[in-house]
């Protein structure tokens, strides 16, 4: 590629739900570079969910112009190029481990031998060869948000939407899976744009944190995150892990603060 | 709530041109196949409507009059099973809910019975209790309450144990008795499971009522007028749909009723299609 | 869809001695209770000559049904087809109907309420009516109120299993640009198989009381129906009994011959997994 074009272009996104509903989001504007980590960070309400709902159109937005791989937002879903993982696997019960990676290949009519040896490839990316034949209620929870993954980049998609794919889990876990996803991340050179309720996973994870404030959902900020790569579990006790969590956590506040005095003088 | 009564006019309007439009086509195209049609096997449906403001018989009272009183015959029956087999089946469940070794030995026969076609004994039920100094339509309430009985106890069982764990630790933290938790929590968690079991008994109790009339040839309820008008077809047949027609209201009622019960109980959630 | 257990769960195998010990406990109390039963039902109603001639023994209930067994079995086979055949028809016609009406919602949404209320309906009263269509002695009359009645559970199920997917299933389909066509057959209709099997199983009672109800208003002399009313009548119970139990076998049977096919097709689901 001779010119960077980014892989997520947002420009002046707005969604309302419903006639007179309520404003989900309101003047989003971002874009994002190829091998970026980017997480959507801000409190219940400030449209982050929907806002990757927007950039993998599984919801149309109001207003605004989305771009994805340099096409509409539509047609970037129809070429495929993203893999979404939800808070929950949704693995389907009915198919193993083995064809529940398959599935989006078998969508893109793979041949089975293809499809037999990228499973065993995400198999092993995501540490769970051996597991082929197993169902989905044999795992943990971390194991299916693995297997999860796995099903998301098995056909190699630009873009990676994950919308707190490890919210259900215990801190251990979710610390653990943390550290595979930068693994995978860095293997696989994706784009991931990672939605998440927590500060210190997305200060561990992310290139950039963008923080949201809610009524309506915008971005309030965005903040860089510097710390050296490859992270481990050493980063989360240096001291500028600290300051960036805090400076996160005050920008969230400041948002939520700004708002909510927002909404009192309207009223007045 | 004018989009609801659209809908209802909607469908029965619906249900009504379906009738006639196949008994129209059938007429006219001469088709016997699956079976003749024609005034006598398919009256008109305004006929029937019409039939129900006619005299039952010569100088008699009205039809509507006639059936009315064979519908409320009917369902105080099939009410008095309902409440014996809902009140004996919650009891039971209760019963075998705090004793599981009578549990484990008792309810896979409880559930087996849910595969026999329990109603075929209706007959038997009608002799044994019949000619006892008993009012004769007992027996008729009997039967169904046995149809109400097994949905009632197994649901009523599933709903009991359904109490979330951490809610009778909570309550075992209170030195909670067992009668405590019995009504506190286990029968409110229970609800959702009762109600189920009463839509199915709410029909069963219903058709019980009707089937059991049969044998036990009682004349004052619907199952009589059913064998009545039946006896009657040639020269009625509009008789005999309407007498279904009445049927088929009292159980759609009787279930409405429970319906009703329960969105002022339980406040369930309305079924919405995904 | 699927629930997160803390730890991995082993596959359904196991030392047989292990399943074996663990079921024990589980049947011995109904196994103890069936023993007790049979000797008290044998042994009171001889002892007692209390309702006798009401409840016969079991040994001369199953003495009668020996004797007779040509008349028995062929009625009850002669029942059992009409309670298929009803099975079969109303079944068919249920899942299409639903599979139509998951297919145009909003005609779904708004028949649902009239369907649940039409299943209120008792279509066995119905019977004199197929009668005068088919003819009494016909086994179409009983097949049509049969199917009547299986019908409609089968078609509510049948839509609910394929209406109640998560949203995020049919969410991750469409990431995958997946048509209508698509989510349905790979989503929607597996996840409605375990609705559908549980109105099977439904269906097979009602059908064979619709076989046999049906025919207390007006059937075959070969009916089973007719049988049990026409002995009950002349008060010759042991012949009553012997075919109610013929009815429960019958029924018992065709209940598991749907089971077995749900265990077979179905092995993945969470009925088929074993207590935990």
């Amino acid at each position: 590629m001779s010119e960077r074009t980014p892989v997520v272009s947002l420009r002046n996104v707005h969604k309302q739900f419903g006639r007179g509903g309520v404003v989900a989001l309101e003047g989003i504007d971002l874009e994002v570079e190829a091998g970026e980590f980017i997480s959507l960070i801000g409190p219940s309400g400030c449209g982050k969910s929907t806002l990757l709902r927007v950039v993998g159109d599984l919801t149309d937005p109001s207003g605004g112009e989305v771009v994805v791989n340099g096409k509409p937002a539509r047609k970037a879903r129809i070429d495929r190029d993203y893999g979404i993982v939800f808070q929950d696997a949704v693995l389907y019960d009915w198919r193993t481990v083995a064809k529940n990676i398959a599935l989006p290949l078998e969508m893109l009519g793979w041949d089975r031998k293809r499809r037999a040896q990228r499973v065993e490839e995400m198999l092993e990316l995501v540490e769970l060869s051996g597991f082929e034949s197993h169902h989905p209620w044999q795992l943990s929870g971390g194991m299916q948000q693995r297997v999860a993954i796995a099903r998301a980049l098995s056909f190699d998609p630009a873009l990676l939407l994950m919308d707190e794919p490890f919210g259900a889990l215990d801190e251990m876990t979710r610390e653990r899976l943390n550290m595979e996803l930068l693994r995978i991340w860095e293997q696989a050179e994706s784009t991931i744009l990672f939605v998440t309720h927590s500060i210190a996973e997305a200060v561990f994870l992310s290139t950039r944190i963008v923080v949201m404030s809610p009524r309506p959902g915008r971005i309030s900020d965005i903040v860089a995150v510097d710390l050296p790569r490859p992270r481990s579990v050493e980063t989360r006790e240096e001291p500028r892990f600290f300051e960036l969590v805090t400076q996160v956590r005050e920008l969230l506040r400041a948002g939520g603060a700004e708002a909510a005095i927002e909404a009192e003088e309207v009223e007045a | 709530m004018l989009r609801r009564v659209l809908v209802f006019v909607a469908v029965a309007v619906g249900l009504v041109a379906l009738y006639e439009g196949y008994k129209w086509i059938w007429e006219t195209a001469g088709l016997t196949w699956p079976f003749e049609v024609n005034d006598r096997t398919m009256p008109h449906t305004w006929d029937i409507v019409g039939q129900l403001f006619e005299p039952s018989r010569t100088n008699g009272p009205l039809l509507i009059e006639v059936l009315w009183d064979a519908a409320l015959f009917t369902a105080k029956e099939a009410v008095v099973g309902f409440a014996i087999g809902a009140v004996g089946g919650f009891f039971i469940a209760v019963v075998l809910v705090h004793w599981s070794f009578l549990r484990r030995g008792l309810l896979p026969y409880i559930v087996a019975s849910q595969t026999v076609p329990i109603l075929a004994i209706a007959p038997m039920v009608v002799v044994w209790l019949g000619g006892r100094g008993l009012p004769a339509w007992f027996p008729v309430s009997v039967i169904a309450a046995y149809l109400t009985f097994f949905p009632v106890t197994i649901n009523a069982i599933r709903g009991l144990e359904s109490a979330d764990p951490r809610a009778l630790e909570l309550m075992s933290s209170y030195a909670a008795g067992r009668w405590a938790v019995l009504w506190k929590l286990r029968v409110p968690a229970s609800l959702p499971y009762l109600f189920a079991a009463f839509k199915i008994s709410a029909t069963a109790c219903v058709v019980g009522a009707i089937i059991g009339e049969l044998p036990a040839s009682i004349q004052d309820g619907l199952g009589g007028a059913i064998l009545n008008f039946n006896q009657y077809y040639a020269s009625s047949p509009e008789s005999l749909w309407a007498t279904n027609l009445i049927a088929a209201a009292l159980g759609i009622s009787f279930f409405l009723v429970v319906v009703g019960v329960e969105k002022l109980v339980v406040r369930a959630a309305p079924e919405r299609l995904v | 869809m699927s629930t997160a257990p803390t730890a991995v769960q082993p596959l359904p195998r196991g030392s047989l001695a292990q399943s074996v010990g663990r079921r024990a406990r589980d049947w011995v109390p109904a196994v103890l209770v069936f023993v007790v039963g049979i000797t008290l039902w044998e042994g009171l109603v001889r002892g007692l000559d209390v309702e006798r001639f009401l409840l016969p023994p079991l040994s001369d209930i199953l003495q009668t049904f020996w004797d007779s067994r040509d008349t028995f079995v062929s009625a009850g086979w002669f029942t059992f087809k009409e309670a298929l055949g009803g099975f079969v028809l109303g079944s068919l016609a249920g899942i299409v109907v639903a599979l139509v009406l998951a297919r145009w919602r909003p005609l779904g949404s708004a028949l649902m309420p009239y369907a649940i209320a039409a299943n209120a309906i008792p279509i066995i009263a119905f019977a004199p009516i197929t009668n005068n269509w088919f003819g009494i002695l016909s086994p179409a009359s009983k097949i049509v109120i049969a199917a009547v009645i299986c019908f409609f559970p089968v078609m509510i199920n049948t839509l609910r299993g394929l209406t109640s997917v998560p949203p995020e299933a049919v969410e991750l389909m469409r990431s995958y640009a997946a048509r209508e066509r698509d989510i349905f057959r790979r989503v929607r209709f597996p996840h409605a198989l375990p609705f559908i099997f549980s109105a099977l199983k439904v269906a097979t009672v009602l059908a064979m009381i619709g076989a046999i109800v049906g025919d207390y208003f007006g059937g075959s002399d070969q009916a089973l129906g007719i049988l049990i009313r026409r002995s009950a009548g002349i008060f010759a119970f042991e012949e009553a009994w012997a075919a109610i139990l013929v009815a429960c076998v019958l029924g018992i049977v065709f209940y598991g011959m749907v089971a077995l096919v749900e265990r077979l097709t179905m092995g993945w689901h969470v009925s088929a997994r074993g207590k935990e």
